[in-house]
Order: C-alpha cells, then sequence, then structure tokens
C-alpha cells in the first residue's frame, strides 16, 4: 500500500467498527451476562443463578417444540420458494421455444415478471392482515366462502386453518411462499439473463431439451444466487416472529396458538421476557438462538459451497 | 456475471471473503435484533419527593407542587383516552400541575425501557393486550404501596377515608403479597350478553338455569342461529364462562381453591368437573357459532352484533368497544351465567369487580402529585367525567351523577350488580399467576376445537396449578 493509505483506510473503519461494536456487539454480551440472571425485565435488580435458565431450557417442552418448528420452517421454505422461483425464472427466461429457434420467455413474461414481484411490496403487516382474512375461521374468509360455496366444507363446521394443529405450519408456510417467489424470481431472472445467450443456442443446436439445458446450463450458472437465496430464506425460517404473533391464535401473548403448535424459538422468547417476566431466561434462549443461527449458516455455507464456472 | 475473485487455490479470494461475512451477519441479524431487545439501557433513577414536593392542605393532602409536570400515561383501548385528557385539564385549572398526556395501545413497548431505566411515568394506565403484567411489575420492585391514597382523606367528603367510598371488593384485584398496588378503577362485570331485540323477536326469556339455556341455544340452532359466540384467538374470554359456572356451582369455595392452588382445584373438584362437561356439552351439539373458535374478539362480537349467534361472554366494556358495529335497535343486554342444577350461589350472582389497574411506578419523578391525581380520581366529580366520556361506571360507590344517561347495555350491568347485591365473586389466578393463567387457557382452546374432552381439560388445568404451586415464588399470594 502506499504511503498514508494505511490512516484513510483506518479512518474509515473505524466509526462502523465502533458502530457495530456499541450496537450490536456489546448488547450480545449484556444479553449472555443476563442469561446468567433471574432477571424480571422491569427493573436493574436481579440475582446471579449461573447456568440454571439454561437447564431449563432445555426440559421446556414449549422451547424444545418451537426448535422443531423452525427447523420445519429452514427446511421447507427455501427448497419450496427456490424451486417455484427458478421454474417460474426458467419459464420466463428460457422455457419459450422461439419461430427462429433463439431462445426467450414464455408469451407475456414482462407482464407474469411485474405481477409475481408485486406481493414482495407488501409488508409483514399487511400480510398478516390480508392472509387472516383469507384464513378466516367462519363463512366470511375467502378461502372459507370459497369452499362453501362450491360445496366442498360444510357451512357449519367452516375449516379452522390456524386453529387446527395439523394445519397452521402450512398455512403460515404458504404465507412466506407466497411473499418470496416473485422476489427470487426477480433475481435469479437478473441472473439468467447475463447468461450468455450463445450457450443456450449452442445446447439448442446440439438437440438439448428444456429439462436438459435448465439442469445442465442455468442451475450451474446460477449457483451463486441460489446460495444467497438460500440464506435469505433460512433467515425468514429462523425468525418468522411477525407472521406467527399476529396471525395465530393467542397463548397469553404472541400468539402461537392452538397449544403451542405454531410457537416458533423468538415468539416463546418474547412471552417469557416479556409477558411473564422471566427475562434472564428469555436471554437464555436468545443465546441459543444465537448458536443455533450460527452453526446453521456456516453448515448451509459449506454444503453449498461449489466450484464456481466463469464465462 | 463475470468474476474478479480469486480462484487458483490460494484461500478465499477478497470478495468472496466479502460476501461470505455479510452472509454470516445476514444470518445472525434475526436473532441480533431479538438479543439487543433483551439488552437493556441500565441505570437507576433516583426516586422520591425532593423538589416535587410542595405545601399540603386540606385540599392538597400530598402537597402537589404548582408549576410542577406530571407525566400520565393512559391505554387508549375501548374506553378512548378522552376521559384522561379532561381530568388533566381539570387537574391543572385547580392545582396549577400541567401533564403531559400519552394515550396509547403499546404499553409494554413503550415502558418497559423507562421501567428498566428508572425512569417511568408518574401514573399509568397498564391496560390492553400489551400491558406489563401487574405481578411482573410487583415483583421488579416498581409500584407503590397506594395505601397512602387509599387512606388519605375522600375529596367529596374528608370525614371519610378514600378506600370508604369504594364498592366492597374492588381492589382486590390490584392486591400483591398483601398490598395494593393497582387501581382498578373501572367496575366491570363479566358474563354473558344478548340482544333484547333478538329475543323479543322470538319470543325467548332470559335462561336462569342451564337447560334453558341450551333449550334456547337449540331453538336457535334449528333457526340457522349459533348459540353461543366466543372470541377463539383469545381464549380468554371463554374461561369467563368456564370458571363463572366452576365459581356458581361450587362457591366460594371452588373459585379459591382455583386462586390458592389448591391440589383439587379442578381434578377431584366436583364443581369444575360439572361445569367443565356443561360446556363440553354446547360443543358437542354444534351450539357454537360456527367458526367461532378461530376468530378474533372483534371478528366474533361484530358476528354476534349482526344477529348470527344469541350469546356472547365477555365484559362491561363489551358495549364501548361495539359501538360502531352495534345496531341503533340491538338493545345490548348483559346475563349472570345460567345455573347448574344444585348450584351454590343464585342466579344473580355475577362475577364483578375491577379492571384498568392505575398504578403509580415507585420511582416516579412528581410523587405528590401523582398521588393526588389519583385521590381525584376517585372523587364524584372525575368519576362522572369518566361516565361521561367511556360510558363505563367506576369502582366509586354511587359514582355517577344521576343525570348522565346511560346507554342499555352498562344500564343493564348497573340493574344487574343491584340484584346481586353481595353475590359477587371474582378471580385472582389471572392477576397473580399469568403462566398458569395461559395455560388453562390453552385447554380450554383444545376443549372448545373438541380436541381434548372434559377429563383431560381437568388434568391439565390441574397440572398448571400444580406447577404454579411447586414455583417459591407463589406461596406469597393467598386470599380467605
Amino acid at each position: 500500500m502506499r504511503k498514508g493509505q494505511y490512516r484513510f483506510v483506518t479512518g474509515f473503519l473505524l466509526v462502523p467498527v465502533a458502530l457495530y461494536v456499541i450496537f450490536v456487539i456489546w448488547p450480545y454480551l449484556q444479553t449472555f451476562g443476563y442469561s446468567l440472571t433471574d432477571w424480571k425485565g422491569q427493573s436493574q435488580t436481579f440475582r446471579f443463578v449461573g447456568l440454571d435458565n439454561y437447564r431449563k431450557l432445555f426440559q421446556d417442552d414449549v422451547f424444545l417444540e418451537a426448535i422443531w418448528h423452525n427447523i420445519l420452517f429452514l427446511v421447507f421454505i427455501p427448497v419450496i420458494t427456490i424451486l417455484l422461483a427458478l421454474f417460474f425464472a426458467f419459464m420466463l427466461n428460457a422455457g419459450g421455444r422461439g419461430r427462429a429457434g433463439g431462445v426467450q420467455g414464455v408469451a407475456g413474461a414482462k407482464f407474469y415478471k411485474i405481477l409475481y414481484f408485486f406481493p414482495q411490496v407488501l409488508s409483514l403487516a399487511i400480510l398478516a392482515v390480508l392472509f387472516n382474512a383469507v384464513y378466516r375461521s367462519d363463512g366470511g374468509g375467502l378461502l372459507n366462502g370459497l369452499l362453501i360455496k362450491l360445496g366442498l366444507v360444510d357451512a357449519d363446521n367452516p375449516v379452522e386453518w390456524l386453529n387446527e394443529p395439523n394445519m397452521v405450519l402450512w398455512a403460515l408456510l404458504l404465507v412466506v411462499v407466497w411473499h418470496g417467489v416473485g422476489f427470487y424470481l426477480v433475481l435469479f431472472s437478473a441472473a439468467m439473463q447475463s447468461i450468455p445467450r450463445d450457450i443456450y443456442e449452442a445446447a439448442l443446436i446440439d438437440g438439448a431439451s428444456r429439462n436438459q439445458s435448465f439442469f445442465r446450463i442455468t442451475l450451474p450458472l446460477l449457483w451463486d444466487s441460489v446460495q444467497t437465496a438460500w440464506v435469505y430464506l433460512g433467515i425468514v425460517a429462523m425468525d418468522m416472529f411477525v407472521l406467527v404473533s399476529s396471525m395465530t391464535q393467542n397463548m397469553g401473548a404472541y400468539g402461537g396458538g392452538p397449544d403451542h403448535h405454531s410457537d416458533v424459538m423468538s415468539t416463546v422468547m418474547m412471552r417469557n421476557f416479556l409477558y411473564y417476566g422471566k427475562s434472564g431466561y428469555a436471554c437464555a434462549m436468545g443465546v441459543v438462538m444465537l448458536l443455533l443461527t450460527l452453526v446453521l449458516s456456516v453448515v448451509t455455507l459449506r454444503a453449498t459451497r461449489r466450484e464456481r464456472i466463469e464465462f | 456475471m463475470g468474476s474478479t475473485a480469486h480462484h487458483d487455490g490460494e484461500g478465499v479470494g477478497r470478495r468472496d471473503l466479502i460476501k461470505r461475512s455479510a452472509a454470516l451477519g445476514l444470518v445472525a441479524a434475526p436473532g441480533m435484533g431479538l438479543l439487543s431487545a433483551c439488552a437493556s439501557g441500565g441505570g437507576d433513577g433516583d426516586s422520591g419527593e425532593g423538589g416535587t414536593k410542595g405545601k399540603t392542605s386540606k385540599d392538597n393532602p400530598f402537597g402537589a407542587k404548582k408549576g410542577s409536570k406530571l407525566d400520565v400515561v393512559v391505554f387508549k383501548g375501548g374506553y378512548g383516552d378522552d376521559y384522561a385528557k379532561a381530568w388533566e385539564a381539570d387537574f391543572g385549572k385547580k392545582l396549577g400541575v400541567t401533564s403531559t398526556h400519552t394515550g396509547t395501545q403499546e404499553i409494554t413497548g413503550k415502558l418497559q425501557p423507562r421501567f428498566n431505566a428508572g425512569n417511568p411515568p408518574d401514573i399509568v394506565d397498564d391496560s390492553g393486550a400489551q400491558k406489563i403484567n401487574i405481578d411482573v411489575l410487583y415483583k421488579n420492585g416498581q409500584l407503590l404501596d397506594l395505601a397512602e391514597v387509599l387512606d388519605a382523606p375522600s375529596v367529596d367528603d374528608p370525614a371519610k377515608k378514600v378506600r370508604d367510598t369504594l364498592i366492597p371488593g374492588t381492589l382486590d384485584p390490584g392486591l400483591q403479597e398483601g398490598k395494593i398496588v393497582a387501581l382498578n378503577y373501572i367496575y366491570t362485570v363479566w358474563g354473558l350478553w344478548y340482544s333484547g331485540k333478538l329475543f323479543k323477536e322470538k319470543g325467548w326469556e332470559e335462561p336462569k338455569s342451564w337447560a334453558d339455556f341450551l333449550a334456547i341455544c337449540k331453538d336457535a340452532k334449528s333457526q340457522g342461529i349459533g348459540g353461543l359466540a366466543h372470541q377463539g384467538k383469545y381464549p380468554y374470554y371463554i374461561n369467563v364462562a368456564i370458571m363463572d359456572l366452576i365459581a356458581k356451582k361450587g362457591g366460594l369455595d371452588a373459585m379459591k381453591a382455583i386462586d390458592n392452588l389448591d391440589p383439587k382445584a379442578f381434578v377431584g373438584s366436583e364443581a369444575a368437573q360439572e361445569a367443565i362437561e356443561a360446556i363440553y356439552e354446547v360443543v358437542e351439539k354444534g351450539y357454537l357459532m360456527p367458526g367461532t373458535n378461530g376468530l378474533t374478539h372483534t371478528e366474533s362480537q361484530t358476528r354476534w352484533n349482526q344477529y348470527k349467534a344469541v350469546f356472547i361472554t365477555s365484559g362491561s366494556w363489551l358495549e364501548n368497544e361495539q359501538l360502531k358495529q352495534t345496531p341503533t335497535d340491538f338493545d345490548m343486554k348483559f346475563l349472570p351465567m345460567p345455573l347448574l342444577p344444585g348450584s351454590k350461589l343464585p342466579f344473580e350472582a355475577i362475577r364483578a369487580g375491577s379492571g384498568e389497574p392505575f398504578v403509580i411506578p415507585a420511582k416516579a419523578k412528581n410523587l405528590p402529585a401523582a398521588k393526588e391525581f389519583m385521590r381525584r380520581m376517585l372523587s364524584k366529580e372525575w368519576s362522572t367525567l369518566f361516565a361521561k366520556q367511556a360510558n363505563s361506571l367506576t369502582i366509586l360507590k354511587d359514582g355517577v351523577d344521576p343525570s348522565v344517561r346511560l346507554r342499555p347495555g352498562t344500564q343493564s350491568t348497573v340493574e344487574a350488580s343491584k340484584a346481586a347485591g353481595d353475590n359477587t365473586f371474582r378471580y385472582l389466578y389471572t392477576e397473580w399467576y399469568g403462566e398458569m393463567g395461559t395455560a388453562i387457557e390453552a385447554a380450554s382452546n383444545e376443549l372448545m376445537s373438541k380436541r381434548i374432552q372434559p377429563k383431560e381439560w381437568l388434568k391439565r388445568c390441574q397440572a398448571a396449578v400444580d406447577k404454579q404451586a411447586k414455583d417459591p415464588a407463589s406461596k406469597k399470594n393467598h386470599r380467605d
């Protein structure tokens, strides 16, 4: 480096690093400290209890169940969203068969792109309101109203989508997927468009089918974007706080019902933190959540590492 | 998608490194947000009267200082917050104490950091879905013992103490370990509600026994109307019906057994068993309004206002909460829970008491003015102001000027409490044990959705009671 450059770089790094330490690292350390106490959240008086909170955590059925729900989301949300987005993106960009043998999307691709992207514009809070109306448990709900009109559901026994232990997680999953597909479609589309046309054309001339050109060309060249999408969707799956707390049945506070069947780690944590006043205990949950997310992100990045293909 | 990254075996390229660390940061992001929610400000503010205490006088026994400021935070829910503004205006006029007013639904979000940092407001109406549980605040030493206010002379009659001007029993829910730390200001009755108009149309009579109640539900069902509606997303409401049946069947002892965490509060209690079986009959025979188990309170109450169900369970805030949705000729009426055969309490007995807890934080900056403010809340003048603005009664005995005309629902609660006389009861476990309350609510929801049977319900509730009883902190709450 040239003379004076170090000072220049340091100057730029100092402020962000300081901010990061104050607003991210320090709260982390504080949280870890609190997790060793019986802090109740409304004052600064507490007792040191060692690892008691962590011991209790591993006997807390509600929290352990919540971890499983997060893992379930973690498996299904990225897989379903990415597969759908890839499929749609491929159809929009290379799915159509041109007259002159060129590569192009299906008819009306531009319009579909806008249409698909639309859900992404909505905030999670609006999404919750919207889907509460869709899943409403009486004849006034969109789904129930439709099914009753079609004679598929008895008007006296409408489906209580969010009040069915076996359905509630899937109902939430559908919302996330509906919300996310459009965004990843656009992301993948952009990446696909940067793949040189001639590669496709060469494949076409060699007689490749749609499937072959997708799996042999598109997917490998998109791998970086898919990996990014996976990480982002993993974050969504580990969180889920907004949707669960504003759509599902109340378990005292922060949703999670019926009977904790939709509780995720963050809702259990917030309930303990503020509603039950077990804040030290909730901090222990927070630390466990941090560890889990770190482990999962490392695993994800390792597992999806591939040789980069250059073009 | 050209790349500048190095991939010739010399480790991670610069761009890769940046990308990877960014990804790691992103993955950790949700955890971070939640974790930092845990972190607190810290530090203790100084409390007390230093500097804010003025001269005391007969009209101003706590010495609220002219020119000082009072920080008022009011839950802006079913009752709005206009009443508080009216009080504050009067307070400013009479004592020269100006108030900063905050009307909000986010009590926890706004106040938890302030309590935690030792910088709370001076007086708080701690209510609504996002209230901070009183037991939690109390255990943190954040609440002022209100004895001083309650033993001060009443504004209307200085010969009497404030506490002697209140409806008996209304202070109980503010009790923590024998001290009154919250003033539940609004007089509330809980039970069933119906439309007088619908009853007249169908020729139904107010049901006094459970059999009559079921008969009306049956008749309604045959005409395509739901019998009982409840606010399924918040099982708190159906617990009103269940717990009231238990208390009326088994008498006050059955109620206290639950509050006192008796090992036979549910399993082994005949009253509890019969009550839950009676409720389950409603479910089994299909007398619930279709879909009610998954509706929010506003959704199901609005359905009820549209004559889609005959009865609904709620407290007396219902009328004010539903003002806009209620047809003008709806004629809202209150009904005590009908009786099971062989009940120990009469039909007229109701769950009555007080709601909407007002608290004074122990570390309030302007304690004298806060105490004086609360003393004046319990005057006839302010109580009438409240009734006018919020359309509800207060815990002050005859606290509403006769010139104020009440709405039909509120009027019917006045009549019901007159008929009940001393036959009122009030559970306290919801105030004492938030976690146990949640467990019982979850069990009730499972029962209403037909996923568990009465036997299992009893078992689950008993388990919740036993678990709470094991908590060493629970031993200090007891009622006789």
